[in-house]
């Protein structure tokens, strides 16, 4: 599978995601610069994490005018696979990609810490392969990233399959305590509709390497690549 | 020269920049005429106390600065460089931002890490890794609090968006950081050796290029308001410090290091202290050439900005860049490609001086290496006086403390005090994880351990003083900071290679504060030779007092180290935590009747006057060749060393993690306080599974060290001399959340 890259100016996880999808995952990776409009023929699109210009304004919000997003937001629409973590996550909400918004945390403050999560969806490529019982321990780092929607919209999340996880505890416990920043329903990554983009807050790519001691997000990777034919 | 500006300053104007009389007399000298205001202000910021290390820099070179695996010469580029093999160097500084902390404390902050930050990147080296040293007051002051937030955002807005982790640290209260906190940010980054980039010019008619951010009023005189007392009128000084820009500082970054590889760069400086000024003149005087600077090219924030306002600018995120003429272009378009101003200001010279033109005029014309440090700088010894303290804190004996009856009561205290609790409201805050090296999220070590991607190694980072032991006996205080550095680096498998060093003090004007320096450098030096750690570079910070009534009152002297040591097998990090119920306890290093400078002696006893607690180098080097053999060797389950609040906080730290407890027997010859939480040196709590207790004892026997079975891991209880101390649980809950708890 090609996945692409994409760099904003305050990117900071790229060189991350890239040392995870070509040195871990063994995959082909194309870097993609915010300014180019080329897509490169990637299967996958990956908005990586960090402060995209600067982030001074609501997360994400910028960057969804680059000249890249427009090329990503069309490749979308046509069924293409996009993946945003965290900032790019954020990207994506601003972009009308995946639903919600992603408010600062509360307490209001950045967090930074290991947390655990559970697969919710089993539609959706990226949660399907992962047992749900399965807890997996992947950390989260960031100030804005209490996903918010109407209720309208979080029933529609349901009805549709499109919740890929949620926060819970070590012990798998799915409740206030195990809520990290607030997030409502403790969802930390939604799809869209056609479930071909997702976003989730934490960071798999940071729990993928064992000489890092944890390769629990290596599983969402595996689950991308054993749904996907290319 | 033609300069009306200002009518000629007299010693007046000096003195209010900072200078002294001689001084004065001697930049008349060196000009030979009296010079004008851009000039005068020229000389007060490069031979301030924070450019010039007028007052420390001849104790500095008694320290040892070269050997070992260093590349560069202590002090002769922006920061330390070591050969760790594979072709690689590892690049590293801490550095101070005190003053600006204590008035505004989230910029203040801030910009310390930009700062720090910078001085790594300029050399061509991409930071991997960032550590701090935290210093604030009494934590029930209103002020304390304010301050402690401030920093801690400050630090992790900035750093957090930079993209570099921030893996170690230590942060600590004590009554004398009230006022002026101490903030000491380090950074370490690697580089190919043969690829590093150097702070010199030359070349006749390179030009010479402004980078970054564009020049604003900001951070003027910062580097005088550095080199002075915090009074109550220092908040008056808010414009002296700087503004951070974290985004415009990871563009920098990225175009720095681009820019470097391409070949064209003859020499690069970042813009800190004293801005243009100290760049120009610095680079000029290493390459033994000169400049001339047109002020009008450089891009400003605002219009009408006065040749001493953009010479003294400390505007964040700039550099200055000498191009290989001809290459101009290669260098235009990769700043482009960031968004980054990149302008032509001026062109390098044979004259050794630095001549700034504005609208067409000369307005500074000023001898490169007069300015500079290890140049013209002046170099002061200064006066020495024993404090009258330091005597009567040697009278201390520990039967002057009736031990109390409840020493549960005291461990609970010590668990709960916010020097020894849990640091995590601070660093839940900062990206500990970005950049996907950090080895002790899941593996936790005495040691920041950071991954070396694609090869076998790791670093193991740590800062460390305990500044308390360096009040009490500055030479002992400093060698133990040292010692302390080297055993966590031990204690998590690694060799120490070299320290950076942040030296807080108080006015060195003052005898006995330059006493305590004297005393500190002894120490380090001592300490340093010892572990063949040498010096490789750092930051004197002095005027850390506050003037109050008339009466000036200085910090602790607090030599902060930052040590690098290299995990030449990265499967021998060595890890904290009890692993196994029934795993044996043992202590590697003796225990001592003491309880001298504890923090125990302090806050539960409230007995500030004490020696240092007992140390001895050799004993010292002993433990840490033991223990480090036997992680070697793969006898041990964990290793944590014993430093504040004793041995129990010891056994604590590292039963937490598991949610394990241990138990334990003290020793009938030790008063049970003592052997509980004395802080006597050179101690290693060691843990290791039953079957492995023969080559355990026999490795032991190579070394010269004392050892003792204290006793076994348990499933989660305490035990002392078989009597309960209650749940490890008791104790986590409290550890964790007392320092978020008094922050409320």
């Amino acid at each position: 599978m090609k996945f692409g890259v994409v760099i904003f100016p305050g990117s900071n996880c790229d060189q991350d995601m890239i040392y995870v999808l070509q040195t871990i995952m063994k995959q082909k990776v194309e870097v993609l610069w915010h300014k180019d409009r080329d897509l490169k023929n990637c299967d996958m699109i990956v908005l990586p994490g960090g402060f995209s210009y600067g982030d001074y304004l609501r997360s994400g919000a910028i960057a969804r005018f680059s000249p890249i997003m427009e090329s990503v937001i069309a490749f979308a629409a046509k069924g293409g696979y996009v993946f945003g973590v965290c900032n790019g996550f954020q990207i994506l909400c601003e972009a009308n990609l995946v639903p919600g918004a992603l408010l600062a945390n509360i307490p209001k403050k950045f967090i930074g810490k290991n947390v655990y999560v559970k697969s919710q969806s089993s539609s959706a490529i990226i949660s399907s392969s992962i047992n749900k019982t399965q807890v997996l321990k992947i950390p989260i780092a960031h100030g804005e990233g209490r996903f918010y929607t109407d209720s309208d919209t979080l029933k529609s999340l349901y009805d549709n399959d499109q919740i890929l996880f949620k926060y819970c505890d070590e012990k798998g416990n799915i409740n206030a305590a195990s809520n990290p920043n607030g997030a409502l329903d403790n969802i930390a990554g939604v799809c869209n509709k056609q479930k071909n983009v997702f976003g989730m807050m934490p960071h798999p790519e940071r729990a993928s390497d064992s000489e890092l001691f944890n390769t629990d997000g290596k599983l969402i990777f595996e689950s991308l690549l054993n749904s996907v034919v290319v | 020269m033609t300069t009306t500006l200002e009518k000629a300053p007299t010693f007046d104007t000096a003195k209010k920049l900072g200078l002294t009389e001689p001084e004065f007399e001697r930049i008349k000298e060196i000009l030979g005429r009296t010079p004008n205001f851009t000039e005068l202000s020229i000389f007060s910021v490069m031979w301030s106390e924070h450019c010039s290390y007028k007052n420390s820099i001849k104790l500095l070179k008694t320290l040892p600065r070269k050997g070992g695996r260093m590349l560069v010469e202590a002090g002769e580029e922006n920061a330390g460089l070591m050969d760790i093999g594979n072709g690689l160097a590892v690049c590293f500084k801490i550095e101070s931002h005190n003053h600006p902390s204590a008035i505004e404390p989230y910029q203040g902050a801030a910009t310390g890490v930009g700062g720090i930050n910078r001085d790594i990147f300029t050399m061509g080296a991409r930071p991997i890794a960032q550590l701090n040293s935290l210093r604030f007051g009494n934590i029930d002051l209103a002020k304390t609090k304010w301050l402690v937030k401030g920093v801690v955002k400050g630090i992790g807005d900035y750093g957090n968006a930079f993209g570099v982790p921030i893996v170690a640290g230590e942060v600590y209260f004590e009554d004398c950081y009230n006022e002026n906190p101490l903030v000491n940010a380090m950074s370490v980054g690697i580089l190919k050796i043969g690829e590093m980039a150097s702070a010199t010019s030359k070349g006749v008619g390179n030009p010479v290029y402004i980078v970054g951010s564009a020049t604003g009023k900001d951070g003027i005189h910062g580097a005088t308001f550095a080199s002075e007392d915090i009074t109550e009128a220092s908040s008056e000084k808010i414009p002296a410090v700087q503004v951070g820009d974290p985004f415009q500082e990871k563009l920098l970054l990225e175009a720095t290091l681009e820019v470097i590889k391409t070949g064209a760069v003859v020499g690069i400086q970042d813009m800190g202290a004293a801005g243009i000024t100290c760049s120009t003149t610095e680079m000029s005087a290493r390459g033994k050439h000169g400049m001339k600077i047109d002020l009008n090219k450089v891009p400003t924030r605002q219009a009408g900005m006065k040749p001493f306002e953009i010479l003294l600018s400390e505007s964040q995120e700039r550099m200055l860049i000498v191009v290989e003429k001809g290459r101009e272009k290669e260098v235009q378009q990769i700043f482009d490609k960031w968004d980054l101003n990149c302008e032509q200001i001026g062109e390098v010279t044979n004259t050794e001086r630095v001549q700034f033109f504005m609208d067409g005029e000369l307005v500074a014309d000023v001898p490169a290496d007069d300015l500079v440090l290890g140049g013209g700088a002046p170099q002061y010894d200064r006066e020495v006086k024993e404090p009258a303290y330091y005597k009567e804190a040697q009278k201390f004996t520990i039967d002057q403390i009736q031990e109390p009856t409840n020493l549960k009561e005291v461990a609970m205290h010590l668990a709960l005090h916010v020097n020894i609790a849990s640091k995590r409201w601070v660093y839940e805050q900062y990206d500990s994880m970005v950049g996907t090296i950090n080895k002790t999220t899941n593996h936790p070590s005495d040691a920041g351990v950071v991954n070396l991607k694609g090869t076998n190694k790791a670093l193991a980072l740590s800062v460390d003083c305990n500044s308390r032991y360096v009040f009490s006996d500055p030479e002992v205080g400093a060698a133990i900071a040292v010692s302390e550095a080297a055993r966590n680096i031990v204690c998590s498998g690694g060799e120490p290679i070299g320290i950076t060093n942040c030296l807080n003090f108080g006015n060195p004007y003052n005898p006995e504060v330059y006493w305590q320096f004297v005393g500190a450098i002894k120490g380090m030096g001592n300490a340093c030779r010892k572990f063949n750690t040498p010096v490789t570079g750092g930051n004197v910070s002095f005027y850390n007092q506050t003037a109050k009534a008339g009466v000036a009152e200085p910090v602790y002297p607090t030599p902060t180290i930052g040590m690098v040591g290299i995990i030449e097998d990265k499967n021998h990090q060595m890890t904290l935590n009890f692993k196994e119920k029934f795993d044996l306890i043992f202590l590697i290093g003796q225990a001592r009747n003491d309880i001298a400078s504890s923090q125990y002696l302090s806050s539960y006893h409230k007995t500030k006057l004490s020696p240092a607690p007992y140390f001895d180098l050799e004993e010292e080097s002993q433990v840490q060749q033991a223990v480090l053999s036997l992680i070697k060797k793969g006898l041990i389950s964990s290793a944590h060393d014993v430093s504040d609040g004793g041995l129990f906080i010891t056994l604590l730290e590292s039963a937490m993690p598991g949610n394990l407890g241990f138990s334990i027997s003290t020793d009938a010859e030790i008063r049970k306080d003592a052997f509980l939480f004395g802080e006597s040196q050179s101690r290693i709590v060691v843990s290791i599974s039953e079957e492995k207790l023969d080559q355990f004892l026999d490795a032991l026997t190579e070394f010269d060290v004392e050892f003792t079975n204290l006793g076994e891991v348990t499933d989660g209880e305490i035990f002392i001399d078989d009597e309960s101390f209650g749940k490890v649980s008791e104790f986590k809950k409290g550890y964790d959340g007392a320092l978020e708890e008094k922050l409320k």
